[in-house]
């Protein structure tokens, strides 16, 4: 049974729909992210799980119960903000005690629980330090443990990572799928970062435009996305113009000068969308010539000018040798390696 | 560069600052200065003002109760007209800044209008209002037969305070707004999530983070309002004096001026001291929410 559902949830500010018909359940333990461009609703959404919002249509449940009944101070779910919003006139300690305190926890079990807390974030022996004393990345975890420490339902994080520099988001990226692996807490974080939803969640939800594009695991969004935009938002593709020959026994797609078996089902103008590193140079295939070819360590980044437009294409760096720029190739690709959908407008 | 180069730049912010310079020594320190040596010379009735170094001033300050009684209604008032402001002038920015943006505009202007009319023009406002028997306000009561005699408002503390705190207010809603602004914009979400209901918000996250604003503006306040002059003055008269109009009045109607330079100087002295000193509690207490 689901642990949070939400049920056709609309949200509308005057004539503007922002959030629209989205539906989804999380399963308890559950890591999930909304995931898509700035102003396509995801925030919105979270605001709305969290009480800050209230939803134009649809149902919001947690364990059954109807949660958009009851008021944001009663919900008891974790929250993270992109601020941080921490309370900058208390200490560490005092800002993740704030939430055991109005819960009416005794004092000598709340300093235990605050105490333990900041240790699972490592921030031992910071008890005292005042917020605007510590870096971006120790407020983040004061954050972090405020939320956690009140054993929250859900864990909402908005673009928890999104103010700290490369390298100190990676870490905690590691860190918050550990912590939340270790204590089991059903998740949601929003993001437009796809690398970030990809390497925390169990599942992710891409939005555009208020509307959910597709749900699934971040395996399956990025092989198998179900429209032209989740394939362009998750990572590089090429996209390139085909078409369809019945005239042909068995009929064949065709795009330049490649060619393999047309899967069932489409006719005529079709997109054909292939990952850069599932390119391949060949004998056979689409023909290319290579504009700009860039080493970067562990694989090779070409830029070529193919019969049907621009293509970018990664190969692993092997050892082996590789084309150099100006040579004319091949390109080819396994069937299943590709999607192909009808092309819009032809 | 060479040692001439070398001293002449160093020179140059010095020669830069001098017409500055010359502009506050001129207009400030030295009438500053001869206000102060004014307060140490003689004065008789016959003979004016005697350019010697006397006591007798101060010595008259210091022991005629008439004086301690001036200065303790000056700081009396200035207090609780500090007061009056505070407690409504910092929910007045807590709402001002929760509006959204057509109203906020317009309520600022509406604010911010003691400050854009002549303080006399607003005074006497406010004397047309409670003015006695012939007041508009005390008029009206008094026909409707709610009261039987007018409000005391005119050479009155209390009139002086509500008026006062009238035209301080803008300078406390200022500056409680410039600390408000100052707030994360989800700090409200944040505590309301762990838990906290609306009063408890107030309390324990808006106030404490405020109230370094609510100080600056007391500051403000306080040294306006013991300073004011033009507002006593045509509320209190001349039956109730404060510092400001007692030293105006040892200038121009006794013509005591080394009486009224001592009031003056006293002043001066005192707000000088309660302000850096109550500027100094304010930040070694709130260093954190100051960072």
């Amino acid at each position: 049974m689901a642990y949070l559902e939400l049920d056709r949830v609309a949200k509308q500010f005057g004539a503007q729909t922002v959030v629209d018909d989205f539906s989804l359940s999380v399963g308890k333990g559950e890591f999930i992210s909304f995931l898509g461009p700035s102003g396509c609703g995801k925030t919105t959404t979270l605001q709305m799980i969290a009480g800050f919002l209230d939803p134009t249509r649809g149902a919001i449940r947690l364990e059954g119960k109807d949660l958009t009944a009851i008021h944001p101070a009663k919900r008891g779910l974790g929250i993270v903000f992109q601020s941080y919003a921490l309370f900058p006139h208390m200490t560490a300690a005092e800002n993740v005690a704030f939430g055991l305190e109005m819960r009416g926890v005794p004092r000598g079990e709340r300093a235990k629980r605050v105490r333990a807390a900041l240790a699972m974030v490592g921030l031992s022996g910071y008890e005292d330090r005042h917020p605007r004393r510590m870096s971006g990345g120790q407020q983040q975890r004061v954050a972090l443990a405020r939320a956690l420490v009140i054993k929250p339902s859900v864990l909402l994080l908005d673009e928890p990572l999104s103010n700290l520099d490369a390298k100190l988001r990676e870490e905690m990226q590691i860190e918050l799928r550990q912590i939340q692996r270790t204590i089991g807490t059903t998740t949601i974080l929003v993001t437009h970062d796809q690398n970030e939803a990809m390497s925390l969640s169990d599942r992710i939800v891409v939005m555009s435009q208020g509307r959910i594009e597709q749900i699934g695991t971040p395996q399956e969004t990025y092989e198998k996305p179900a429209s032209a935009f989740v394939s362009q938002f998750l990572g590089k593709t090429n996209d390139f113009a085909g078409t369809i020959d019945r005239t042909v026994a068995p009929t064949q797609l065709v795009a330049g000068s490649w060619r393999a078996p047309a899967p069932a089902g489409l006719g005529g103008a079709v997109t054909v969308s292939v990952r850069p590193e599932r390119i391949g140079f060949g004998d056979t295939g689409l023909s290319a010539k290579i504009i700009t070819r860039i080493f970067q360590g562990n694989h090779w980044l070409f830029q070529c000018d193919s019969e049907c437009g621009p293509a970018i294409v990664i190969r692993q760096n092997d050892g082996k040798a590789q084309p150099a720029e100006g040579d004319a190739v091949r390109l080819t690709w396994r069937s299943e390696d590709m999607s192909v959908r009808a092309r819009a407008g032809a | 560069m060479s040692m001439a180069a070398e001293e002449r730049s160093l020179r140059a912010p010095w020669v830069l600052t001098v017409p500055a310079l010359m502009l506050f020594v001129g207009v400030l320190l030295i009438p500053l200065a001869m206000t102060v040596m004014l307060s140490f010379h003689d004065w008789g009735q016959y003979k004016g003002i005697e350019p010697v170094f006397i006591l007798k001033n101060w010595h008259e300050i210091a022991t005629d109760p008439y004086y301690a009684e001036m200065f303790w209604r000056t700081f009396r008032i200035a207090i609780l007209t500090t007061l009056l402001t505070a407690v409504l002038g910092a929910p007045e920015a807590y709402i001002l800044n929760r509006m959204s943006g057509r109203w906020k505009s317009f309520f600022l202007l509406v604010i911010l209008g003691p400050l854009l009319i002549s303080v006399v023009a607003r005074t006497l406002g406010w004397a047309l209002l409670f003015g006695g028997n012939n007041g508009l306000v005390n008029k009206l009561l008094m026909s409707l037969g709610v009261m039987r005699s007018p409000i005391p408002f005119m050479f009155t503390e209390t009139g002086m305070i509500i008026a006062l705190a009238h035209v301080m207010m803008p300078f406390m809603v200022l500056s409680v707004w410039a600390a408000l602004q100052r707030l994360d914009p989800q700090i409200e979400n944040a505590a309301m999530s762990l838990g906290a209901g609306p009063a408890t918000i107030i309390r324990r996250i808006i106030m404490p983070q405020i109230l370094p604003g609510v100080l600056s503006g007391a500051i403000i306040v306080f040294s306006l309002s013991a300073s004011a002059f033009a507002t006593p003055a045509i509320i209190g008269g001349r039956r109730l004096k404060v510092a400001a109009t007692l030293a105006y009045d040892e200038f121009l109607n006794t013509l005591n001026w080394p009486l009224g330079a001592a009031v003056a100087t006293l002043l001066l002295v005192a707000l000088v001291l309660i302000v850096v000193g109550s500027n100094a509690l304010i930040e070694r207490r709130y260093a954190e929410v100051f960072r």
